[in-house]
C-alpha cells in the first residue's frame, strides 16, 4: 500500500481501539472545547501530559520507564488523531517542549542529556520556553548578542531574549547565545538547556495587541549554566537552532484540521449566513480548501519521508507560510460573513472571540519562527538552488557594523 | 527545449530525486518516458509542428505504443499492462512536462477511460486493444460551441444514428472513434470512418489539433450503461485528475524554465536570479506547485482504491494544479523579458497549452461549484 493512499493506515484497528477505550476512560471530561485561566490550562496541561505518561501514552515513541510504549510513528500518529477528537488541554510551554527542545537535544546532544531532560517533560513535570531572539536579532537571528562566557565547568550568560513565550510557566529554556564574538557570526553560536530556575533570571512580560501576554522579555544577569547543559559543541549552536526551526516551521501548520477556521466550518458558516450562492465565497472556499488539503497531504508526504528515515525536507517552510495567511484571510471571512456586526461578540455567539483571537494571532504567526519573506529566500535558495541575498556580515561578529561601536 | 530536472524536493545542482511515493516500479517508468520525451520532443520539433499546422509527431506515438505507455490503464483482458491508473498519471505529468505532441489525453485519458467505464464487453473488446496498441486514436466529444461542458447537449441519438455538431473537440483530426456525448445524457460510441464530416479549428493552443465534428444521422453504437450521468461524472473526476498530472508536470517544467533563464542572465553586474522580487515570484510558484502535487497524489491514490471522496479529490487536485500551472507559465514568460516574447524562447509553449489545460475539462469556475457542491452533499450527510 502507498503511503498517500487514503486508507494508509497502518495495523489500525488493535491499537485504535486501545486508545480510544483509554480516552474514553481519562478525557471524558475533554469532550467540548472549553478556556481556562492561564494558571488552570497550564496546571492541567501538565496533569494530563502526566497522565499520558502514566499509561505509556506520554511520548509513544519512547520506552515504557521514560513514560512510553516503545511504540512506532505509525502509533503515534493514530494516538494524536484520535486525541484530537477531543479538545484535551495543552498549552504552549509543551508545544515547545515536544515540537522544538526534545528532538534537538536527542539529535545534537547526548543520550544521557536526552533522558535527563526527556524525562521530566514527558512525566509532566516541566514545561519549557525558547530563548532566542532578542531585540535586535529578529529575522536575522544569527546576529543575536547574549554572551555567555566560559568559567571552567560552568558558563556565565548575560543578556536580553525577547518573545520568550510562556517563559513564566517554563522549567526549562533552549538558549542560543554567542561563545565567540571573534568569528564570524553564524559560528560563534552555542546552545543551552537553561534552568529557568537559576538565580538571576528576570522574566518580565509584553503586552501584545491581543491584550494579552504570552510572549516575555526575558533579562539574564550572571545566570550560571553548568557546562553539562550545553547541548552540542561548543561553536554548533546554530546548526541545533536550525533543527528548532525546522521543527518549528513544521509543527505550526500542523494545528487540528477541526479548527473553527477549517473549511468545512467556514461552508457551514457561510451557509448559515445564506451566503453559499454568491459565487465569490464559493471561490474563496474552494481556495482554502486547496490549501488546506494540499498542507494535509503534503504533511503525509512529509510523514511518510520520516518514517522513510530522511530529514524534513527544505520545503516544510512553506507549510507556516500557507497556513498563517490562510488563517488571517478565513478569520477576516468569519467577521464578512456578519458584515458589521460580525465585529462584535453577543451572548449568544461567544465564537466571534476566537475568530478575533486567530485574526490578530495571524499576525504573529507570519513573523514567528520565520517571517515570510525569509522562507520565500529559503525556498528560493535552498529548494529551488537560487543565490544567497548578498550579504555584509562575513567577517568576524565583533567587527561587524553597530557591533564593533558598541 | 532543455532538458528540466527532478520533480523532487532537492533539485540543487541538477542532480535532483524522483520522490514520488509511487513505488520503484512506477518511478522507474516515470523516468524512462521523461528520457524517452527529453530526447525525442525538442523545441525544434514543436516550432516545426506549430508552423506546419501539425498537433501530432506520429513516429512518437508509435514508440510511446511500443514501449506499453498506452494501455498502461487497459486491463490485460484488453491488451494493456494493466498497470493502473497511477501509471497513467505518471506519464501524463511526463506528457506536459514537454508539452508532448502526442493524442495522448484525448486517446487514453478520454475514450479510452470512457469506454472502460461505460462500454460494452463487445466494445471494449473492439477498442480498448486497439487504442492500448496505438493502431487506432480515440476521441472524447462533450462540448458544443461556447458555454459549460454538458449543459444544452443538442446532439441526438436515436435508432443507432447520431445527428448533431460537437465542437471543439480535441485530437478529432486523427481519432478513428470518438464517444459522443448526446441529448439525455445518452453516450453513444462513433466510428468515425464511416460518414462523420471533420471541419479543422484555428485555436489558442496550436499544438493540439481541435475539430468540428459534424454527425448527419452517422451511425454510431449505444454505450447502455444504467445510469449514464454518473458514468459522465465518473469520466470527469477521472480524467481531471489525469489532468492535473499533466499540468503539474507542466507547471514544474515552467517553472524550472523561468529559474535557468534568472540563473544564465546578467543585469546590474548580478544574476537576475539573485534579486529578491524574482526568488519571491518562484518561491510563490513553487509553493503552488507542491500544494498541487501533494493533491495530485492523493487524488491519484484516492482513484485508484475508487474512494468514496473522489469527487472531491479530484476537483481539489485540479484546482491546485490550474492555478499552478496558470501561475508559473505566466510568470515564466515575464521572467524571461522581451525574450520571451519571441517564437525562439519556447515559453509560447506553455502560455497557451496552460489555457487550454485550464479551460478543456470546465474553468476553475466551475470546478469550484463542483467542489463546494461535494463538499455541501458531505456537511449535509455529517448532518
Amino acid at each position: 500500500m502507498h503511503q498517500t493512499a487514503p486508507p494508509a493506515r497502518i495495523d489500525e484497528s488493535a491499537f485504535r481501539r486501545e486508545v480510544r477505550a483509554w480516552l474514553a476512560d481519562n478525557a471524558a471530561e475533554y469532550r467540548e472545547a472549553r478556556a481556562w485561566p492561564e494558571a488552570e490550562l497550564v496546571a492541567r496541561s501538565l496533569a494530563w501530559q502526566k497522565r499520558k505518561a502514566e499509561a505509556g501514552f506520554g511520548l509513544i515513541t519512547e520506552p515504557p520507564g521514560l513514560g512510553g510504549r516503545d511504540g512506532t510513528a505509525a502509533m503515534a500518529s493514530i494516538f494524536a488523531e484520535e486525541e484530537a477528537r477531543y479538545h484535551t488541554p495543552t498549552f504552549t510551554g509543551l508545544g515547545i517542549a515536544f515540537g522544538m527542545a526534545l528532538p534537538t537535544i536527542r539529535k545534537h546532544g547526548a543520550p544521557e542529556q536526552y533522558r535527563r531532560f526527556a524525562e521530566p517533560t514527558i512525566k509532566g513535570e516541566a514545561a519549557w520556553c525558547q530563548l532566542f531572539s532578542e531585540p535586535s536579532a529578529g529575522s536575522d537571528l544569527a546576529g543575536l548578542r547574549t554572551r555567555a562566557v566560559r568559567d571552567g565547568e560552568r558558563w556565565i550568560v548575560n543578556g536580553q531574549k525577547v518573545w520568550s513565550s510562556w517563559a513564566h510557566h517554563a522549567r526549562f529554556g533552549i538558549l542560543l547565545a554567542r561563545t565567540d564574538p571573534t568569528v564570524v557570526k553564524h559560528q560563534g553560536l552555542t546552545f543551552f538547556v537553561l534552568d529557568m530556575r537559576t538565580p538571576g533570571i528576570e522574566v518580565r512580560p509584553i503586552r501584545q495587541i491581543s491584550g494579552k501576554s504570552d510572549f516575555n522579555e526575558t533579562f539574564l544577569t550572571d545566570v550560571v549554566i553548568p557546562d553539562a547543559n550545553r547541548i552540542g559543541a561548543e561553536g554548533e549552536g546554530w546548526a541545533c537552532a536550525m533543527t528548532v526551526l525546522m521543527n518549528e516551521r513544521h509543527g505550526a501548520s500542523e494545528r487540528a484540521s477541526v479548527s473553527h477556521d477549517s473549511v468545512e466550518n467556514l461552508l457551514r458558516a457561510a451557509l448559515a449566513a445564506g451566503r453559499l450562492d454568491s459565487s465569490s465565497v464559493r471561490s474563496k472556499l474552494a481556495q482554502w480548501w486547496v490549501e488546506e488539503q494540499g498542507l494535509k497531504n503534503f504533511g503525509l508526504r512529509i510523514r511518510a519521508a520520516l518514517e522513510r528515515g530522511e530529514t524534513p525536507p527544505p520545503a516544510v517552510a512553506m507549510m507556516k507560510l500557507v497556513s498563517a495567511t490562510k488563517m488571517q484571510q478565513t478569520n477576516a471571512f468569519l467577521m464578512d460573513l456578519g458584515e458589521y456586526g460580525g465585529l462584535f461578540s453577543e451572548p449568544d455567539r461567544p465564537e466571534q472571540e476566537q475568530v478575533f483571537f486567530q485574526y490578530i494571532w495571524s499576525s504573529a504567526m507570519m513573523i514567528a519562527g520565520g517571517a515570510d519573506e525569509i522562507l520565500r529566500n529559503q525556498l528560493a535558495e535552498r529548494v529551488l538552488g537560487m543565490p544567497s541575498e548578498p550579504r555584509m556580515d562575513k567577517v568576524p561578529f565583533n567587527e561587524l557594523p553597530g557591533i564593533k561601536s558598541s | 527545449m532543455p532538458s528540466y530536472i527532478s520533480a523532487g524536493w532537492r533539485v540543487r545542482g541538477g542532480s535532483g530525486k524522483l520522490d514520488l511515493h509511487f513505488g520503484d516500479e512506477l518511478k522507474q517508468l516515470q523516468e524512462e518516458v521523461r528520457r524517452l520525451l527529453t530526447e525525442r520532443v525538442s523545441a525544434n520539433l514543436l516550432r516545426r509542428l506549430i508552423s506546419e499546422d501539425e498537433g501530432y509527431d506520429p513516429a512518437l506515438w508509435r514508440t510511446a505504443a511500443e514501449l506499453g505507455l498506452l494501455g498502461a490503464a487497459v486491463p490485460e483482458q484488453y491488451g494493456g499492462s494493466g498497470l493502473g491508473e497511477r501509471a497513467v498519471c505518471a506519464i501524463a505529468e511526463e506528457m506536459g512536462r514537454a508539452v508532448a505532441p502526442l493524442p495522448f489525453f484525448s486517446s487514453i485519458c478520454l475514450a479510452a477511460e470512457a469506454i472502460k467505464l461505460a462500454g460494452a464487453p463487445a466494445q471494449k473488446s473492439a477498442w480498448l486493444p486497439r487504442l492500448a496498441s496505438g493502431e487506432a486514436i480515440g476521441t472524447f466529444a462533450w462540448q458544443e460551441g461556447l458555454g459549460p461542458p454538458e449543459t444544452d447537449v443538442d446532439a441526438r441519438f436515436e435508432n443507432g444514428r447520431i445527428s448533431g455538431v460537437k465542437s471543439p473537440v480535441p485530437d478529432a483530426l486523427l481519432a478513428d472513434v470518438a464517444v459522443v456525448v448526446c441529448e439525455g445524457p445518452r453516450l453513444a460510441l462513433a466510428d468515425l470512418s464511416k460518414g462523420v464530416r471533420r471541419e479543422p479549428l484555428r485555436g489558442f493552443d496550436q499544438l493540439r489539433s481541435h475539430a468540428k465534428l459534424v454527425f448527419e444521422n452517422t451511425p454510431a453504437e449505444a454505450m447502455d450503461v444504467p445510469d449514464p450521468k454518473d458514468a459522465l461524472r465518473r469520466l470527469y473526476d477521472r480524467a481531471a485528475i489525469y489532468a492535473a498530472f499533466e499540468q503539474l508536470g507542466a507547471a514544474e517544467s515552467a517553472m524550472f524554465m523561468a529559474r535557468d533563464y534568472t540563473l544564465q542572465r546578467y543585469t546590474f553586474g548580478r544574476q537576475l536570479a539573485s534579486y529578491q522580487a524574482v526568488k519571491h515570484n518562484l518561491a510563490n510558484i513553487l509553493v503552488m506547485v507542491e500544494l498541487a502535487r501533494s493533491n495530485a497524489l492523493y487524488a491519484a491514490a484516492a482513484l485508484e482504491a475508487d474512494a468514496p471522496d473522489l469527487g472531491a479529490a479530484a476537483a481539489t487536485a485540479r484546482l491546485a494544479a490550474t492555478r499552478a500551472y496558470e501561475t508559473a507559465a505566466r510568470e515564466n514568460l515575464q521572467l524571461h523579458g522581451g525574450v520571451g516574447f519571441t517564437w525562439e524562447a519556447d515559453c509560447h509553449f506553455h502560455y497557451r497549452r496552460a489555457r487550454l489545460l485550464a479551460l478543456s475539462l470546465g474553468s476553475p469556475a466551475i470546478w469550484e461549484n463542483r467542489l463546494i457542491e461535494a463538499l455541501t452533499k458531505k456537511n449535509a450527510a455529517a448532518a
